[in-house]
């Protein structure tokens, strides 16, 4: 039953008659759940709400962005991610432990979770189906030039690379480096320039030129 | 039966390209989001913890065949029968004509933001000095073990350098086995890509992930 979810975007304005496997399985599950009094209804369309309108990676762009303008924030940030993540308001599931990683000039930092999915949900949100899948967690581990090229960055030979898998607890954030002719914007313009894939090590910020 | 995660991909090959996409696109059809959702309510119960979930989801058989919400739907199915909390009959009926188990709290809608921004904090307080200083080099543990673990299969039996103290943190290995949270020191330990994939490897390149001290002898 693989694969059936790209079929099936409907979702809940299809008629019974018209579900996939897959969509029927996950009725069946949250009926039974919420008749055992499992689960409250309510509960789950705001965890969904959450995810889909509040906790995503305009989060993380703003601390960058806070870091690029602020060196006092930037020395907290790198001292303790988590205290100073939570001075903007983002704490929680999957944040707990977090670390924060600056790219700089001849230094490059890359993350991942090769045994699943580990992620810095409340500054990226939930990660994007790439982060998630076989292809990326198998390879950039192995080959992170070969990965960076496939997202369209080129770094210098002599450009040091870490990459770090994400197994335990501890969450990273990427700092991406301050693009240059950056100078004359405002914190909200620089957050901006700032890509989820920036924050994860697979991309680099925007150029005022490229947003 | 032996312990086999399906989800051990770190340094595999033959898996193609990474196929990426636009920021923005949270779910890709409705049934995600309400498996996402179920999940995190499922979980707030505390009928199960993190790592048991996590078990649940890496021992699918067809994991690999799975779409990432597939593999969620599946393992959240799998806790619950194994639980005693729902009955495979009831899932394939969608109806429960049983009634509920006793099982920990239901999370109400009202409760859920506080929740998430409190998260659950897996630090617990040191009882024992830890056994590595920055620097040190060790070795990760070579033999595979019959339960979940977060030491990866790439990363058994290499030489790195412990590169951060994180303090103690919950031992998945034992959390996982339900056998309590048996905190332990966390390490991160870095790696020279050369130790890991030899000749093929990049000037420059170093990987690192974190380590709990059951998985680390030092050199």
């Amino acid at each position: 039953m693989a694969h059936e979810h790209e079929h099936s975007d409907h979702g809940d304005h299809t008629d019974h008659s018209e579900l996939t496997e897959v969509e029927r399985r996950v009725r069946a599950l949250e009926t039974v759940l919420t008749q055992k009094g499992y689960v409250d209804p309510a509960a789950l369309d705001v965890l969904i709400d959450t995810y889909q309108t509040k906790i995503g990676p305009r989060n993380g762009a703003r601390v960058v962005a806070r870091a690029w303008v602020d060196p006092a924030y930037r020395d907290r940030l790198l001292r303790d991610a988590t205290a100073a993540i939570a001075e903007l308001g983002y704490t929680g599931r999957q944040g707990e432990h977090m670390i924060a990683l600056q790219n700089a000039a001849g230094r490059h930092n890359i993350v991942v979770c090769t045994l699943c999915s580990c992620y810095p949900w409340p500054v990226l949100g939930l990660p994007p189906v790439w982060y998630k899948s076989a292809p990326y967690r198998s390879r950039v581990v192995r080959d992170p030039r070969g990965m960076l090229r496939e997202f369209g960055v080129t770094l210098p030979a002599e450009t040091e690379i870490r990459v770090w898998d994400s197994n335990a607890e501890v969450r990273y954030l990427v700092i991406p480096e301050r693009p240059a002719g950056t100078d004359d914007l405002d914190e909200a313009a620089l957050s901006a320039l700032v890509t989820r894939d920036s924050m994860i090590g697979t991309g680099l910020a925007r150029t005022p030129t490229e947003s | 039966m032996p312990y086999t995660s399906h989800a051990d991909l770190g340094g595999r090959l033959g898996f193609g390209p990474v196929v990426q996409a636009a920021e923005g696109t949270v779910f890709h059809a409705d049934w995600e989001s309400r498996v996402l959702a179920l999940t995190l309510a499922m979980g707030a119960t505390g009928c199960w913890n993190i790592d048991m979930a996590r078990a649940a989801r890496e021992t699918l058989p067809d994991y690999l065949d799975l779409s990432y919400y597939e593999i969620w739907l599946g393992g959240l199915e799998r806790l619950l029968v194994a639980k005693g909390l729902v009955t495979a009959e009831e899932l394939a009926a969608g109806h429960a004509p049983h009634p509920p188990q006793p099982f920990g709290r239901i999370l109400m809608a009202d409760q859920v933001p506080a929740k998430l921004a409190a998260g659950s904090d897996a630090s617990r307080t040191p009882t024992t000095p830890a056994r590595y200083r920055l620097g040190q080099r060790v070795v990760t543990r070579a033999a595979p073990v019959d339960h979940h673990t977060r030491l990866p299969t790439y990363l058994r039996g290499r030489t790195g350098l412990i590169d951060r103290i994180h303090g103690c943190h919950v031992f998945a290995d034992s959390h996982a086995q339900g056998v309590g949270e048996d905190p332990q020191w966390l390490y991160t330990v870095v790696f020279e890509a050369r130790e890991l994939w030899g000749s093929e490897a990049t000037p420059g390149h170093r990987v690192s992930f974190d380590a709990w001290q059951p998985y680390l002898e030092a050199v």
